[in-house]
C-alpha cells in the first residue's frame, strides 16, 4: 500500500464512522437501556479527556506540569463562579507563566 | 432572543476553538517530520479531520508501521466518533446535505461543547460553532506547521495545552450534579489511568465509555431522581 492510498482510505474510514452515527435507524436509539445510558456518557468522556490532557505525557506515562497547575487555577476560578472564557484564560496563562519562570 | 453571536455556546465554542485550532501547528509539523509529504499532511487535516487519529497515523508511519498498520490504528481512534455521532443525531437531528457535513464536523470538542448546551438552539450554535472554528483553523495551522516546521514555535509555551483541558473542565463541571454522574466521572477517571499507560492515544477514552454503561445500564429500581 503506498503512503497516498494509506493518507486517503485513513480519511474515507473515518468519515464512514463519523457518518455511521447518524444514519443508523432511530428505532434503535429508542431502546430503554440506551435512553439511560447516552446521556452518562458525555461525563464519562469529559471526565477522560480531562485526565489525558491535563496529566498524560505523548508516551502515555502520568506527570505533574504546566498543565496540571492551569487546572489547578481553573478549577478555583469554576468555584468561584467564573465564566467560561475566564477559566480558559486563566489556565493558559498560568501554564504559559509557570513554563516561563521553567517551573514545570 | 439572544443573538447567536452574543450566546455562552457560542463564546465557548470559539474559546475552545482558538486552543484547539492552534495545534494544527503541531499537526502539521509532525506528519512532514514522520515522512508525509506536505499535501499529505494537509490532507488528513481536511479530509480525516480528527486529531486523535492524525496524530496516531503519523506516529506510526514514524516510528517505521506499514501503511497498512498506519490506516487501522487511526480507523480504531476514530471509532469514538461514532459513538458521538449517535449522541449528537438525538441532539441535532441533521436533515439532507446537514448531515454530510454534521458528520465531518464530528469530533472530541464539538461534541463536548454541543452536549454541554442545555437546549437544541444552544446545541446547533455551540456544535457548529465549535466545529467551523476548529475547521478553519486547524486547517490553516497544519499547512503552516507543515510548510514551517517548528520555527513558529511550540503551542505549549502560550499554555494552549492546559487551557484545552480547562475548557474541558468547565464543560464537565455543571454536568457534576447527583450521584450517578459522579459515579460516571470517578469510573471513568479509574478506567482512563488505568488503561492510558498501556493503550496508545485515543483508546482510554473509548474504554472510559463503559463508565456510562455500568453506571447507566442497571434498571432503576425506584423511580425518582437518582
Amino acid at each position: 500500500m503506498s503512503l497516498w492510498t494509506a493518507v486517503l482510505l485513513a480519511c474515507l474510514l473515518a468519515y464512514l464512522l463519523k457518518l455511521a452515527g447518524y444514519v443508523v435507524p432511530h428505532s434503535w436509539l429508542e431502546v430503554p437501556w440506551v435512553a439511560r445510558v447516552t446521556p452518562l456518557l458525555p461525563v464519562a468522556l469529559l471526565s477522560s479527556l480531562v485526565v489525558t490532557q491535563a496529566f498524560l505525557t505523548g508516551e502515555g506515562t502520568f506527570t505533574l506540569d504546566a498543565r496540571a497547575a492551569g487546572v489547578a487555577v481553573a478549577v478555583g476560578a469554576l468555584l468561584l463562579r467564573a465564566p467560561f472564557l475566564v477559566v480558559v484564560a486563566l489556565a493558559a496563562a498560568t501554564a504559559a507563566l509557570v513554563r516561563l519562570l521553567g517551573i514545570g | 432572543m439572544t443573538p447567536w453571536w452574543r450566546t455562552t455556546a457560542f463564546r465557548q465554542g470559539l474559546a475552545v476553538g482558538v486552543a484547539t485550532g492552534a495545534y494544527g501547528i503541531s499537526c502539521g509539523a509532525l506528519g512532514v517530520a514522520a515522512g508525509l509529504s506536505t499535501w499529505q499532511t494537509v490532507v488528513t487535516s481536511l479530509l480525516l479531520f480528527s486529531g486523535g487519529s492524525q496524530f496516531a497515523f503519523f506516529g506510526v508511519v514514524a516510528a517505521g508501521g506499514t501503511p497498512a498498520a498506519a490506516v487501522a490504528t487511526s480507523t480504531l481512534l476514530g471509532a469514538r466518533n461514532m459513538f458521538y455521532g449517535l449522541q449528537l443525531t438525538r441532539l441535532l437531528h441533521p436533515r439532507g446535505w446537514r448531515r454530510f457535513a454534521t458528520a465531518h464536523l464530528t469530533i472530541d470538542e464539538s461534541t463536548a461543547v454541543a452536549i454541554s448546551q442545555d437546549d437544541s438552539r444552544h446545541q446547533r450554535i455551540g456544535f457548529w460553532t465549535t466545529g467551523l472554528a476548529i475547521f478553519a483553523l486547524w486547517n490553516l495551522t497544519t499547512l503552516l506547521g507543515a510548510l514551517l516546521g517548528n520555527a513558529m514555535g511550540d503551542p505549549r509555551a502560550y499554555g494552549l495545552d492546559a487551557a484545552a483541558a480547562a475548557a474541558f473542565v468547565a464543560l464537565l463541571w455543571p454536568r457534576l450534579r447527583g450521584r450517578q454522574p459522579v459515579a460516571v466521572a470517578a469510573l471513568a477517571v479509574v478506567l482512563t489511568v488505568v488503561v492510558a499507560p498501556s493503550a496508545p492515544a485515543g483508546i482510554p477514552v473509548l474504554v472510559a465509555a463503559l463508565a456510562a454503561l455500568v453506571v447507566g445500564l442497571p434498571r432503576p429500581r425506584k423511580v425518582g431522581p437518582a
